[in-house]
């Protein structure tokens, strides 16, 4: 198979990754994110009406009840409405409002969830989060150091923290709420872009042994369309199952799985691209990779 | 023999996967609704009699049950009911039937068979988000309780400055308190005399002009140790209350420095549940009335323990201090080697404490332990129905009644105790009564049953569709191979289910997701393994060398690849709470699973098909057209 020669196209893609960095970067400044419950805190309630319910009138309801800044909108259906208190009610008041509701209407109502965070509890998992996201980061570039070498690490880094940020983009773009499971996600996708990177850095460690006499270029077009195939079919299941998540999941997931069906497009991308960018910038060379004497004896059978 | 698994690796194989499906059987038998009927004390046994009365009741309401059984030595009983939607009503009928004695808990009974029970094998249990129930997150109050042991050591301090005649003065500022005198003579007695008393203060001296000063700052140690102390001493009391909630099974557990998260299944009544869980017992000190004193001043009260039983005692209306005086209880031994009990009470309880007692010397004092009750009664609404209504009451039973040797301050001591055992239950009563550290809820989740079930409904149907879509894709792409990664996919899947049933893990609704990216990315190594295989025959190898070579060449990929995502799966566990860590796990799980199932599973049915036999052409897909061409030039 003739090599694609991917790298020739590499300004356009730092350009496109350029660009979309950038718009991430505005976007998260000026607009940040629609923090969900779990970062801001504040209660919550979900509740389901025997019939379609009205919004405007439970709006009423409870501006005459006193709950100010109340946001009621409906979920998923027309008979389940989601009401937002913002931080400083009591713990309580989730339960009482339930009750009010209740009163104020012949339809049944059924309690779906309650859900209340303390303000302290919002700042720590803020913190948390972006603690375990560099710690995931550091740890990641750490072990790729070792395993491969540094410039590879350099490579994984840039990759995770492009996906990452232009993930966290489409969030701040989209008003998407961000909430503790898309957090959760946003680790997965530096999981499987990750997974995606170090199968490339393989391939590229392994032709820049084998293949002698080339340029650093032409070994990593080789390489990246050696495992082009494997790349997109992984991504292609990987999509397909996070579809049907995002599908059929229901309201409590679809954020997670719209953030990991970002993510991992923009993943696929990166792998390829953004590490192998670096890696060339870097001025990769078979240097970089040469096996040490101790392990020549059992690596010269695999030479071809 | 090239591409030939021998016979005990098969066989082992196969063992594994048979006891993979074992393990993971039970988690497909759905479990009936359930009561369960304990008593509200430990005391109260569960016979069949009582059994009998809760079954009666349950054919007079018309419900139907079956299985009932005594379980623990009479501890609790379960009934199995026919029907889910009607476990409300039948846990109403049973408990207005039995009264108030006894607690009827919302149960899933497991229908796992015996054969499967035998051999260890139970399902997984779900979370909150897919059973329903409520989540709670407690916060003990560091600050008030730090606040509490400074005033300790004010008050001691000043008591012991007085009876040495060092003179100067002493006030709090933060985390310290602030000494001052006029003379370096008097502070450095002062040192020497805090330094004695209270070891774990870090003391520091400073001058200025005509007053020396003395800081005596709480170290983060003794702070720690507080707050460790509250928190252990919030956990008990929690437990205790847990159980009068009819939970069958309940967590409550500490996390992190001053937090303690409490989960409830099955109970959706939060306000109560946090009534019960947020009350404060109470302690009352009065002194016992005199032989002749008018009934009007005087109440008659109960022992609390079994075994002073029915003995009562008459005490004083008057309150010389609750609960909120005391600051701290310990149990302990005196000189001559007696079981005691020391008492600490803040400054304010002190000086009461020593007003009341200098007059009454030889008098007997009785500790009055104050517990928030429910009684439940039965009313008729206006719609006719009859309502169940739980209404608290206050029960107030004697901790112990000692004589006032001497006239007593802010820190005294109960003596004359039978043995060390019953020390520390009165220390331990006495801490429970005592505002030790207040709590609050800085959390609370709570899932209605209808979208837990909800929940499992979409969580599985997206599993399905999944599994669905990757097996379609693969059998089309990869063709024999495929067929033989979408075996070891399933047997991934049943291996994953079965170790997180050994593992006790909980499954939530992120854990599904888990689950189901599981299964894309799964097939993530079995991809690996035939991009390489089909690479090699491009290559111009021949079959069977093509798939030996292409297993070993990518093992080393897949591990390098799935050690990082395992790295990042560990990460996420450390720090994800709930959910959130049930997605760790199964992720974490899913990738180990999905290493071995493809590189040594689908190696061995890609063996048993293809190994040690002539094979001209692999059905591998994508280059069956470049096979056939190489092998037409060949021949």
């Amino acid at each position: 198979m003739n090599p694609i020669p991917f790298m020739k196209w590499r300004w356009v893609a730092i350009s496109l990754s350029g660009l979309a960095i950038a718009t991430a970067v505005a976007s998260l400044s000026l607009q940040q994110l629609n923090w969900g419950l779990d970062f801001t805190g504040g209660t919550l309630i979900e509740v389901s009406y025997s019939d379609s319910a009205d919004l405007g009138s439970i709006r009423s309801v409870l501006a005459e009840e006193g709950y100010e800044g109340a946001v009621v909108v409906s979920f998923g259906t027309d008979r389940d409405v989601l009401v937002r208190l913002p931080d400083g009610y009591s713990d309580e008041q989730g339960a009482l409002m339930v009750d009010k509701l209740r009163s104020s209407t012949d339809m049944a109502i059924e309690l779906r969830r309650i859900e209340f965070v303390g303000p302290q509890v919002g700042d720590e998992l803020r913190d948390d989060g972006g603690i375990a996201m560099l710690t995931a980061l550091g740890l990641v570039m750490l072990y790729v150091a070792f395993r491969f070498q540094i410039k590879f690490a350099l490579g994984a880094v840039f990759a995770l923290a492009h996906d990452v940020i232009v993930t966290l983009g489409f969030f701040s773009l989209t008003g998407l709420e961000f909430d503790l499971t898309v957090l959760a996600a946003l680790l997965a996708v530096v999981g499987y872009s990750l997974n995606d990177t170090i199968v490339v850095a393989d391939r590229i460690r392994e032709n820049l042994r084998k293949i002698r006499r080339a340029q650093a270029i032409d070994v990593i077009n080789i390489s990246l369309t050696e495992t082009l195939g494997r790349t997109l079919v992984t991504s292609l299941t990987t999509l397909l199952v996070l579809a049907a998540l995002a599908l059929f999941g229901g309201e409590m997931i679809f954020g997670f799985a719209v953030a990991l069906l970002v993510g991992v497009t923009v993943g696929t991308y990166s792998s390829m691209y953004v590490a192998s960018t670096t890696l060339l910038q870097l001025g990769v060379s078979k240097e970089d990779v040469m096996v040490p004497e101790r392990e020549g004896a059992d690596q010269e059978g695999m030479l071809p | 023999m090239i591409n030939h698994y021998p016979l005990w690796k098969n066989l082992l194989i196969l063992i594994v996967v048979a006891g993979g499906f074992f393990y993971a059987a039970p988690n497909l038998y759905a479990p009936d609704p359930a009561l369960q009927i304990a008593g509200a004390s430990s005391s109260q046994k569960i016979d069949t009699p009582i059994l009998g009365r809760a079954e009666q009741a349950l054919t007079d309401a018309g419900i139907s049950f079956f299985g009932e059984v005594i379980q623990e030595q009479g501890k609790s009983a379960l009934l199995r009911l026919t029907d889910r939607d009607q476990q409300l009503r039948a846990q109403a009928v049973v408990a207005r039937e039995l009264g108030d004695g006894f607690i009827v808990a919302l149960n899933l009974a497991p229908t796992t068979p015996d054969w499967l029970l035998q051999g260890g094998a139970t399902p997984m249990k779900l979370g909150l988000d897919l059973s329903g129930g409520v989540h709670f997150k407690l916060e003990v109050d560091v600050a008030a309780a730090t606040d509490r042991r400074l005033e300790q050591y004010e008050v001691g301090i000043k008591k012991r400055l007085r009876e040495e005649r060092v003179r100067g003065r002493i006030n709090l500022d933060g985390q310290r308190a602030v000494m001052q005198f006029r003379a370096e003579a008097d502070r450095e007695a002062a040192r020497k005399l805090v330094a004695e008393l209270y070891p774990e203060l870090f003391l520091d001296r400073v001058d200025e002009g005509e007053t020396w000063f003395l800081y005596a700052t709480v170290t983060e140690q003794t702070i720690t140790e507080l707050v460790d102390y509250a928190v252990t001493q919030n956990l008990t009391t929690i437990r205790n209350r847990v159980n009068e909630l009819g939970v069958s099974e309940p967590l409550v557990q500490r996390q992190g420095r001053n937090r303690i998260v409490v989960e409830l299944p099955g109970i959706q009544d939060t306000a109560e549940a946090k009534r019960i869980l947020g009350k404060v017992a109470n302690l009352e000190f009065r002194l016992v009335a005199e032989a002749n004193a008018p009934i009007s001043e005087r109440q008659r009260f109960e022992y609390r323990s079994a075994g002073r039983e029915g003995m009562t005692e008459w005490l004083e209306r008057d309150v010389i201090i609750s609960g909120e005086s005391v600051s701290n209880a310990q149990a302990g031994f005196d000189q001559n080697s007696q079981p005691n009990v020391s008492i600490s009470l803040d400054g304010e309880g002190g000086m009461l404490m020593s007003r009341a007692t200098r007059a009454n010397v030889k008098r007997r004092m009785g500790v009055l332990f104050i517990e928030r009750k429910y009684r439940t009664r039965y009313e008729v609404a206006e719609s006719g129905e009859e309502v169940a209504k739980r209404i608290p009451y206050d029960e107030k039973k004697l901790l112990t009644a000692p004589v006032i040797q001497s006239a007593l301050g802010a820190q005294f001591q109960i003596t004359g105790l039978d043995n060390p055992g019953e020390a520390s239950e009165l220390a331990l009563m006495l801490r429970a009564g005592a505002l030790a550290a207040p709590i609050t809820f800085v959390e609370e989740r709570t899932v209605g049953p209808s979208l837990g079930a909800e929940n499992i409904r979409l969580g599985t149907k997206s599993v399905q569709v999944g599994l669905a879509l990757v097996v379609v894709f693969m059998m089309f792409y990869y063709r024999v191979f495929g067929v033989a990664a979408v075996l070891a996919l399933t047997g991934n899947l049943v291996l994953l289910v079965a170790v997180m049933s050994l593992l006790g893990a909980t499954l939530t609704l992120p854990g599904i997701a888990g689950i189901v990216l599981t299964v894309g990315m799964a097939v993530d190594a079995n991809v690996l393994i035939f991009a390489r295989i089909r690479e090699e025959i491009r290559g111009g190898a021949p079959p069977q060398t093509a798939i030996g070579q292409g297993f070993d060449r990518a093992v080393v990929t897949i591990l390098d690849a799935n050690i990082t995502t395992l790295i990042v799966a560990i990460i996420l566990y450390a720090i994800g709470t709930g959910p959130i860590k049930g997605f760790a796990v199964t992720l974490s799980v899913g990738i180990i699973t999905s290493m071995l199932s493809s590189i040594i599973g689908t190696r061995a049915l890609v063996n048993l098909f293809y190994g040690g036999r002539r094979v001209r052409a692999l059905s591998i897909g994508g280059v069956g057209r470049a096979q056939a061409a190489a092998q037409g030039a060949e021949e």
